[in-house]
């Protein structure tokens, strides 16, 4: 691994666009893309037929080709997709950082859009799929036929041993929820706008799965979220400004499995976060002590914690006395989701996290953390991941 | 659910006890009666109603059809008119064991009931002329019992049938003394259900199976193991390294060389969930799951069976291999006991 990468620095992030966040948008998930791709390149101040390349997710529905006919692309040079589910948020930007830097491409639009709650709902499962013989599928052949079959099930299995190694209890979990729910409760965007809860709401709340209430697990939307990368060079120029990539990385740790990284030798960290937490310090020449926020994707209380140690804010097995005090809130020493995470905002799979990192740095945000320069924005966690750090242009 | 007295000890000490006096029959055994019941029967023996084909038979009459035995006693329609009058009015008949054993059901919110068999022995034809006397007692009064159908106690009643002469009933003798003189010429045992209304299972639904896994070339051997009883864990034939789930290489050396041991399925709890929500239906809940960490060295996903509450992470382990239906048998580990 080099020191740096040779996009970090360069290339920047000109436009943020997203539809908004809702239970049933009453329209496709194609339009909703198209809707929060069209809000970006107008945020950036971009044409449409300016637009050389793209990049989703592997779990996007919605294909490039037909955002592209709709609204009017000219010749794309650049289309890719990264998978593994919420782990790919960062990872679409750092496509678009290599593809710009390499010249492949002068404007990337990375996307992400579905009707997730009132449409194919991820909370369900794969209980429903039918097991056709390839690998993918034949990964759940050791947790489906047991019951194993949700994400929430599947990250309870790692929180359960986190607790019984680190000493972290329920409410400590519940920290995280209160924060980003405080934070949801001042963003008008957000689906919890003014409905912040208390630390005995979450332990009252039902059991999902042991050892997880309700409140420990993100909520299900239906919207999009866009972003546009081009480079440092042409988004100083541009309409909003350019919010700098200071680094860009993906992570995949060495006996990664797919939210059921249960075989490695200790369960009680996110080794890919921290192959992440290092890259993002290798590359950007910053260290934890420089981050004035973090954006830590947060569809399951329990990796928010563990991210903390992975990423050096606190150490290994210390975070549970980190989240206490109002330290992870608006005001404290580490604020933390101030757009209310996916817990308060919205599960748009980390890509409306990215476009809060955007914000602060530019100064819009509704919870504006006073003189953020650097901001870092993590991707799904339990899956192959990614991260950004995100910085001022000066 | 309400709360309900137990009344086992004195619905103990009814068993044995005569459930009300001696009956007489009203009529001796009798042609008209016979023809009735084996036409209704369509029963076309010849010995129930042709002196002459009985006696070629080795009768010394027409005899009645042994099934008859308590027709020959039953009181018809009017009788039980009378009885369910005066219970209305209050008058029912309270002395007996029978009623005693009844009330006290009720009173254990057993007001349901069920006859559920009827069992009858025939010690020797009755003959016409034969007049019979029915003896009723508490042969048996079961402990409570979960039934399909309720909560409830099994009761058994017997009765004895005797018969005499019809000219030997006298106005002088009581039923008492006539069925002394009498020959016991059957038995019959009728065992009832008296059961709590609403507490039986609910009709099961059916379950439907649980999710199949997805089997490809690499993974088959795991399931057909556990289809076969046996707990498989692949293992590298060039390094010797276990490993699970199954992949097609081995991590250490990436030989693509594999076959597998059969695992002793014993090991200490990783980590353990209980799902709660969504619920698939194939399963109950809530439903512990547990990671294993096999004696072995490798790790497994499976159900623990028992109580959620029963489980804490570093119990020692022992799998059962569960056949749950023809395609699919998986480990659920127990708790390794001392003695195993
Ligand atoms: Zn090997």
């Amino acid at each position: 691994m080099t020191a740096k990468h040779t996009f970090a620095g360069k290339v920047a992030i000109a436009g943020i666009g997203a539809t908004e966040f809702s239970k049933e948008s009453g329209r496709s998930e194609l339009r909703l893309a198209v809707e929060a791709v069209k809000a970006a390149l107008d945020d950036a101040g971009i044409a449409p037929g300016e637009v050389q390349g793209t990049c989703t997710y592997g779990a996007d529905t919605n294909p490039d080709i037909d955002i592209a006919r709709s609204l009017g692309f000219d010749d794309l040079t650049f289309f890719s997709r990264i998978y593994y589910g919420g782990g790919a948020a960062a990872g679409t930007i750092q496509q678009a950082a290599l593809a710009v830097s390499a010249g492949v491409a002068d404007v990337v639009v990375c996307y992400r859009a579905f009707n997730e709650r009132s449409g194919n709902r991820f909370g369900a499962g794969v209980q429903g799929r039918a097991p056709v013989a390839n690998a993918e599928m034949a990964h759940f052949a050791s947790y489906t036929p047991v019951g194993l079959v949700t994400p929430a099930q599947w990250v309870a299995m790692a929180a359960a041993r986190y607790m019984h190694v680190s000493g972290a209890t329920s409410e400590d979990f519940g920290r995280v929820a209160v924060a980003d729910r405080k934070h949801a409760a001042t963003n008008p965007k957000a689906w919890f706008y003014e409905q912040p809860i208390t630390l005995e709401d979450h332990q009252n709340s039902r059991w999902i799965v042991e050892p997880l209430h309700l409140l420990d697990c993100c909520q299900e939307t239906d919207g999009a979220q866009a972003i546009v990368v081009t480079s440092l060079e042409r988004a100083k120029d541009l309409k909003n400004g350019a919010v700098v990539i200071e680094a860009a990385v993906q992570g995949a740790a060495k006996g990664q499995d797919m939210m059921t990284s249960y075989y490695r030798d200790n369960l009680d960290g996110l080794p890919e976060m921290g192959l992440v937490g290092r890259q993002l310090w290798e590359t950007s020449g910053l260290t934890a002590h420089d981050i004035d926020m973090a954006v830590l994707y947060d569809h399951f209380t329990p990796y928010v914690l563990m991210q903390l140690e992975e990423l050096g804010f606190c150490g290994k097995g210390e975070a549970k006395d980190f989240v206490k005090d109002g330290r992870i809130e608006l005001g404290g020493a580490l604020p933390i989701n101030t757009h209310g995470g996916q817990l308060g905002e919205a599960y748009l799979h980390g890509m409306n996290g990215i476009a809060e990192g955007v914000r602060q740095i530019r100064g819009t945000s509704y919870n504006q953390v006073t003189g953020a320069e650097k901001v870092l924005v993590t991707a799904g966690t339990g899956v192959p991941t990614s991260g950004l750090i995100l910085g001022k242009d000066h | 659910m309400a709360d309900f007295p137990d009344h086992s000890g004195a619905l103990a000490a009814l068993v044995g006890q005569s459930s009300g006096p001696i009956e007489l029959s009203p009529d001796p055994v009798n042609t008209a009666m016979i023809r009735h019941w084996v036409e209704a029967m369509g029963d076309t023996n010849p010995v129930y109603t042709d002196h002459d084909a009985a006696v070629a038979a080795g009768y010394p009459g027409i005899v009645a059809p042994a099934t008859m035995l308590q027709a020959w006693i039953m009181r018809g329609l009017k009788h039980t008119l009378d009885l369910e009058a005066a219970r209305a009015a209050g008058n029912a008949p309270k002395g007996d064991a029978n009623s005693q054993m009844m009330a006290l059901f009720d009173e254990e919110g057993r007001t349901s009931v069920v006859a559920t068999n009827c069992d009858q022995e025939y010690f020797r034809p009755l003959v016409l002329g034969d007049r019979l006397l029915v003896k009723s007692s508490i042969e048996s009064i079961s402990d409570p019992k979960q039934t399909g159908l309720g909560h409830g106690r099994f009761a058994t009643s017997l009765m004895e049938f005797f018969a005499v002469p019809n000219d030997a009933v006298t106005k002088d003798l009581t039923n008492e003394q006539l069925a002394e003189r009498g020959a016991l010429v059957g038995t019959m045992r009728f065992r009832i259900l008296k059961f709590r209304p609403g507490t039986g299972a609910v009709a099961p639904k059916a379950k439907p199976p649980r999710p199949r896994p997805a089997i490809t070339q690499d993974n088959a051997f795991y399931f057909e193991g556990t289809l076969a009883g046996e707990l498989r864990i692949q293992r590298c034939t060039d390094c010797g390294a276990l490993r699970h789930p199954p992949l097609p290489a081995c991590g250490k050396c990436a030989s693509l060389n594999w076959d597998y041991v059969v695992s002793e399925g014993r090991g200490e709890l990783l980590s353990m969930v209980v799902n709660h929500f969504p619920q698939v239906p194939a399963f109950d809940y809530p439903l512990p799951i547990g990671l294993i960490a096999l004696d072995e060295g490798t790790r497994i996903v499976a159900n623990l069976a028992g109580e959620p509450g029963d489980w804490t992470i570093g119990d020692r382990v022992v799998a059962e291999i569960v056949r749950f239906d023809d395609e699919l048998a998986l480990p659920v580990f127990h708790h390794e006991t001392k003695e195993a």
